[in-house]
C-alpha cells in the first residue's frame, strides 16, 4: 500500500512537488525571490535556485569565456629566465613536455581537465544559449545539457591556476620568472567562468527553453491556419 | 530561504520519500516524474535515464574505493618528480616535496600542497569507507552529518589535482640542458589515478541510501 501524501504545508504557495536529490524527501516547492536558494528541510541540500541572471548576461559571460580561453591557450603562462636563456610554458607545451617524457596518461589528464573539457563545456553552453537568444531551441538540447552537467566537475582550470601560482613561487628562488599574458587572461577566465557557474540556474535554463518552445508552437499553429 | 520552515515539520511524523510514492527526481535536471513499471524510464524534460537510486551504488563505490586504496600506496612511495644531474640523482615523493617547501621557508605553500595532496585524498578515502560501512550496517545515527560529509568530499575532491599541475609546469619550465634533466616520476601517474578514481567513487555513492536506512524515525 502506498503511503498517502502529506497535505500542502501552510507556508507552501504551490502544489508542485520536488524530491531532494541527496535524501529523497518529497516536499512542496515554494516561490523564490531572486538570488535565493531553496534548501531541503531535512538535509539542507540546495533543491533549486532562484533567478540570479538572465539569458543575455549568461550569454555575455560565456562569449567572454570563449575569447579568454582562446587567449589563454595562445600565449605563454610564464617565462623562466636563467643566464639569458628563456623557457616558455604555454598550456599546450606543458602537455607536450609531459607526453615527451613518456607519461602519456598524465599528459592526457592535464589535456582533458585544462583544455579539452573546459573548451567543450564553453562550446556546449554557447551552442545552447545562442539559439535561445535568437528565439530558437538548439537541436539536441537535452543531450547537450546533460553533457554540460557531466563535464562540469572535470574541468579544473581554477585548480590549474592555483598550480601555476604554486609553481611560480617555488621557482622564483632558482630563477627569474616573468608572468606571461596567458596568466592574466587565465585569471580573468576563472573569474568569468566562476561567475557564470554560480549564476546558472538549471530551473531558469529550462524555463527559457520551455518559453521558446511555447512561442514556436503558437507560431506553427498560426502558420497552419488558413 | 527554506522550502518549508524546519519547525513546521518537527510535528509532522511522516518523512515521505519520493521512492515510497513511486516517484524519482531526474539526476540531471531535477524534474520529478513517476517511475513506470518498466525499467528504462527517461526524464520527460531532459531525457536522462531515471533511477530511484543510483544503480549498484554500494558495489560500484566499493570497487572504486578499493582501487583507490591500492593506488594510494605507489602514489606516495614512488617519486612524482625525478631530477638527474651529471653526478647526482634526486627524486621527490609527494611528502618530500612538501618538506622541501617547508625547509625553504615557504610555509604557506607547504601547507597548501599538504592539504591538497595528503589531507584531502586521505579524508576522501576514510570518509567514503565510513559512509559505505554505515549504510551497509543500516546505521540510523547522524544522517544529517553524514550527508554533509558526503557533500564536502564531493566538493573538495578535485583540488587534489594541484600537485599534478605543479609537477607538469615544473618539468616544462625547468629545462636545464643536456647535462641535467627534470622529469615527471611514475608516482604522478598513480596519484592522478587516485584523484580520478576517488572522484568517480564519490560520484557513484548515493547519499539517499543514508536516509533509506535512517528511515522515517528521525529526530
Amino acid at each position: 500500500m502506498q503511503p498517502t501524501l502529506p497535505p500542502a504545508m501552510p507556508g507552501a504557495r504551490s502544489a508542485r512537488l520536488i524530491a531532494c536529490r541527496d535524501c529523497d524527501l518529497l516536499q512542496y516547492e515554494v516561490e523564490l525571490e531572486n538570488h535565493a536558494d531553496a534548501h531541503c528541510v531535512r538535509c539542507d541540500n540546495i533543491l533549486y535556485r532562484g533567478t540570479r541572471t538572465n539569458l543575455n548576461l549568461m550569454l555575455a559571460l560565456m562569449l567572454g569565456c570563449a575569447v579568454l580561453m582562446a587567449a589563454s591557450n595562445l600565449f605563454p603562462i610564464a617565462i623562466l629566465e636563467v643566464q639569458g636563456v628563456h623557457v616558455e610554458a604555454t598550456l599546450f607545451n606543458t602537455v607536450l613536455t609531459v607526453y615527451d617524457q613518456g607519461r602519456p596518461l598524465v599528459a592526457a589528464l592535464v589535456l582533458l581537465t585544462c583544455i579539452l573539457l573546459p573548451g567543450l563545456e564553453i562550446a556546449c553552453m554557447l551552442y545552447l544559449l545562442l539559439p535561445l537568444y535568437l528565439g530558437r531551441i538548439a537541436p539536441g538540447t537535452p543531450a547537450v545539457f546533460r553533457l554540460v552537467l557531466a563535464i562540469h566537475p572535470w574541468s579544473m582550470m581554477e585548480i590549474f591556476l592555483l598550480g601555476v601560482l604554486v609553481t611560480l613561487v617555488k621557482l622564483t628562488d632558482f630563477a627569474s620568472i616573468i608572468p606571461g599574458v596567458s596568466l592574466w587572461s587565465f585569471c580573468a577566465l576563472i573569474v568569468f567562468f566562476t561567475m557564470a557557474a554560480s549564476a546558472f540556474s538549471v530551473r531558469d535554463f529550462w524555463e527559457w527553453v520551455e518559453l521558446r518552445g511555447a512561442v514556436q508552437d503558437v507560431q506553427e499553429i498560426k502558420e497552419s491556419l488558413p | 530561504m527554506r522550502a518549508v520552515a524546519r519547525d513546521q515539520l518537527s510535528s509532522e511524523p511522516v518523512m515521505p520519500s519520493a521512492l515510497a510514492h513511486g516517484l524519482a527526481s531526474c539526476h540531471a535536471c531535477g524534474m520529478l516524474s513517476r517511475l513506470g513499471g518498466h525499467e528504462h524510464a527517461h526524464c520527460p524534460r531532459c531525457h536522462a535515464r531515471l533511477h530511484a537510486r543510483k544503480p549498484d551504488s554500494i558495489s560500484r563505490t566499493w570497487a572504486l574505493l578499493i582501487l583507490a586504496y591500492i593506488l594510494y600506496i605507489p602514489a606516495n612511495i614512488l617519486p612524482i618528480l625525478e631530477s638527474r644531474a651529471l653526478l647526482t640523482a634526486e627524486s621527490n615523493t609527494i611528502m618530500s616535496g612538501i618538506l622541501m617547501f617547508w625547509e625553504t621557508g615557504s610555509w604557506m605553500i607547504a601547507g597548501l600542497v599538504f592539504i591538497a595532496s595528503i589531507v584531502v585524498p586521505l579524508t576522501k578515502l576514510f570518509a567514503l569507507t565510513w559512509l559505505l560501512v554505515s549504510v551497509q550496517l543500516r546505521s540510523r545515527s547522524r544522517p544529517y552529518q553524514r550527508t554533509q560529509l558526503y557533500r564536502m568530499i564531493d566538493f573538495i575532491g578535485r583540488w587534489s589535482m594541484l600537485d599534478i599541475y605543479v609537477v607538469a609546469l615544473t618539468v616544462t619550465l625547468v629545462q636545464v640542458g643536456s647535462l641535467a634533466s627534470i622529469q615527471v616520476g611514475s608516482g604522478a601517474l598513480a596519484f592522478g589515478a587516485v584523484v580520478v578514481v576517488t572522484m568517480l567513487a564519490a560520484h557513484t555513492f548515493d547519499p539517499r541510501l543514508i536516509w533509506d536506512a535512517a528511515g522515517t524515525q528521525h529526530d
